[in-house]
């Protein structure tokens, strides 16, 4: 554990029980980690949602949680950026590890830490102000006034949420006058505008339609390049097309960890496949 | 599948078209049967039984195939349902080229008649037969085998696959003899290389879908390796 905490990036390490003959297809060990979950137990009061968790996400990929609902992979997902901590009676035990650093250390700074590890969620939430304002808005808490600064920022944010050329020429309209698809392009963009290291995603097409979704699906293909996302959905298939690794999560435990393309394919878990072939009941 | 999906009309639509080909099979393997009787016993009818098959085996094809697309649009499978349409699709490719093969036998059976060869002129066709009663059992096997999805039973068809390539072997070196003995037999026994090589091709199908079987139960991709490599990869 401190072994873990002391290098900067450790390599991968597959804590899930799979077995052997489905090990050694795995090529998770040449990856760089940009947030390691260990032995993770949450506790919402008495009840316990997290089971002794451990996977590590690799850096610059698209890594999907999926299970039925109540499995915990929301829960897993707002640890990452603490976002439990607003939870009355939420207690997590064990470690989560970005770039070496136990995020849940008294000395870790959550507003910094939300600013690394930005979030897009289930509804689209842009703030009721104009477009313009709505991708500048955190930039203008850190203090940012230079207005030549915060231009470049939202253009290249907007061009980075692939919405730049929809909004370019009515950057000063409400937010809230986007489509549904737009307006999530739009909340994306205004998370990026900080240059998080990490992007989570909770079900962040579940309110879209299918081009918006696959409009935001692309967008996830492009921003893998600059950012580690871990994406939570319903959608298998999106989890399928958008992903490179995927969890599957049942009960507040991980049952499988792999890449997607061998998840989808050849799961080494039962209980893995009769979730994705619809068998689970 | 020993358990079922949430959806039964899922369940359903793969029973079906499982179903189907095995159907498929069946008739493939009583055409191959009976291109065979209609060589040895030089019988025309028979050999036009096995052509009109021809048309039923392939329009089982196409309809199978068309059941396939339709599943894979409606339901974007995954993992071992996946694999079970993904094998349909080569099964019945294989399917209907052993189909084609038998097919060719006949066609074969109708040109040697025509051409005045009958059953008094000596030929190997007892040979013939042997080769063929080999490729039948492979492809009734691996058949046995898609049904049940057992992967024994598929290890067995690939273990068996070289007695039909020796069988064939033999028959060659057989038919050049007679080519020797007596070159009025020359035209005749080309015809039979070419039959022989029907059979062999055969017994290749069905060694396909053995490895099919192989693909759908365990994920793994047993062609163009050896028998041992094939054992060790489904272990």
């Amino acid at each position: 554990m401190n072994a873990l905490s002391q290098a900067a990036s450790p390599r991968m390490t597959i804590e899930t029980e799979v077995p052997a003959s489905a090990r050694e297809v795995r090529p998770l060990a040449d990856l760089e980690v940009a947030v390691s979950v260990r032995n993770c137990n949450l506790f919402y009061g008495e009840k316990q949602a997290l089971f002794d968790v451990s996977l590590d996400i690799p850096r610059g990929h698209v890594v999907a949680f999926i299970g039925p609902s109540g499995c915990g992979k929301s829960t897993l997902l707002r640890c990452f950026n603490r976002m439990n901590d607003l939870i009355d009676n939420c207690r997590v035990e064990g470690q989560i590890n970005i770039d070496g650093r136990n995020i849940y250390d008294r000395s870790v700074s959550v507003a910094q830490l939300r600013r690394r590890v930005g979030m897009v969620f289930q509804k689209p939430n842009p703030f009721p102000k104009s477009i313009y304002e709505n991708v500048a808005y955190g930039l203008r808490l850190l203090g940012v006034s230079n207005r030549a600064q915060l231009d470049e920022v939202v253009e290249r944010s907007l061009k980075g949420a692939a919405l730049w050329d929809e909004v370019k020429d009515r950057l000063d309209a409400s937010g809230l006058s986007l489509s549904g698809g737009q307006q999530q392009r739009l909340v994306i963009a205004r998370a990026i505008a900080l240059e998080p290291e990490v992007l989570l995603l909770d079900e962040p097409c579940s309110a879209l339609d299918p081009i918006s979704t696959a409009k935001v699906e692309e967008l996830l293909h492009e921003l893998k390049h600059k950012y580690t996302i871990v994406i939570v959905t319903h959608n298998m298939q999106q989890a399928a097309r958008v992903s490179d690794f995927t969890a599957y999560m049942y009960l507040g435990k991980l049952i499988e960890y792999s890449p997607t393309r061998d998840l989808f394919m050849k799961p080494a878990r039962r209980e893995t496949e009769d979730y994705i072939t619809g068998r689970f009941g | 599948m020993n358990h079922k999906h949430i959806s039964t009309q899922y369940d359903a639509e793969l029973a079906g078209v499982s179903g189907r080909v095995l159907e498929m099979g069946g008739l493939v393997e009583s055409q191959t049967a009976q291109a065979m009787y209609a060589l040895q016993h030089f019988s025309g009818e028979t050999a036009s039984q096995v052509l009109a098959q021809e048309e039923r085996v392939n329009q089982m094809e196409v309809d199978i195939d068309r059941e396939l697309w339709s599943i894979i649009a409606r339901r974007q499978p995954t993992a071992s349902d996946l694999r079970l349409l993904v094998s349909v699709a080569k099964a019945i490719a294989n399917l209907e080229r052993a189909g084609d093969e038998a097919a060719r036998v006949a066609r074969t059976v109708q040109r040697l008649i025509n051409t005045g060869v009958s059953s008094r002129l000596r030929l190997p066709v007892v040979d013939l037969g042997h080769a063929t009663n080999l490729a039948l059992a492979q492809l009734r096997k691996a058949l046995d085998g898609y049904a049940r999805l057992d992967v024994d039973c598929a290890i067995e068809v690939l273990k068996q696959d070289d007695m039909i390539d020796q069988e064939f072997d033999g028959l060659m070196r057989k038919l050049v003899t007679y080519m020797m003995e007596d070159p009025r037999n020359i035209s005749a026994c080309i015809d039979l290389v070419f039959v022989a090589k029907a059979i062999e091709r055969i017994g290749d199908h069905a060694k396909n879908l053995a490895e099919a079987i192989i693909y759908v139960v365990k994920g793994a991709d047993v062609r163009h390796i050896s028998i041992d490599d094939a054992q060790a990869a489904i272990r």
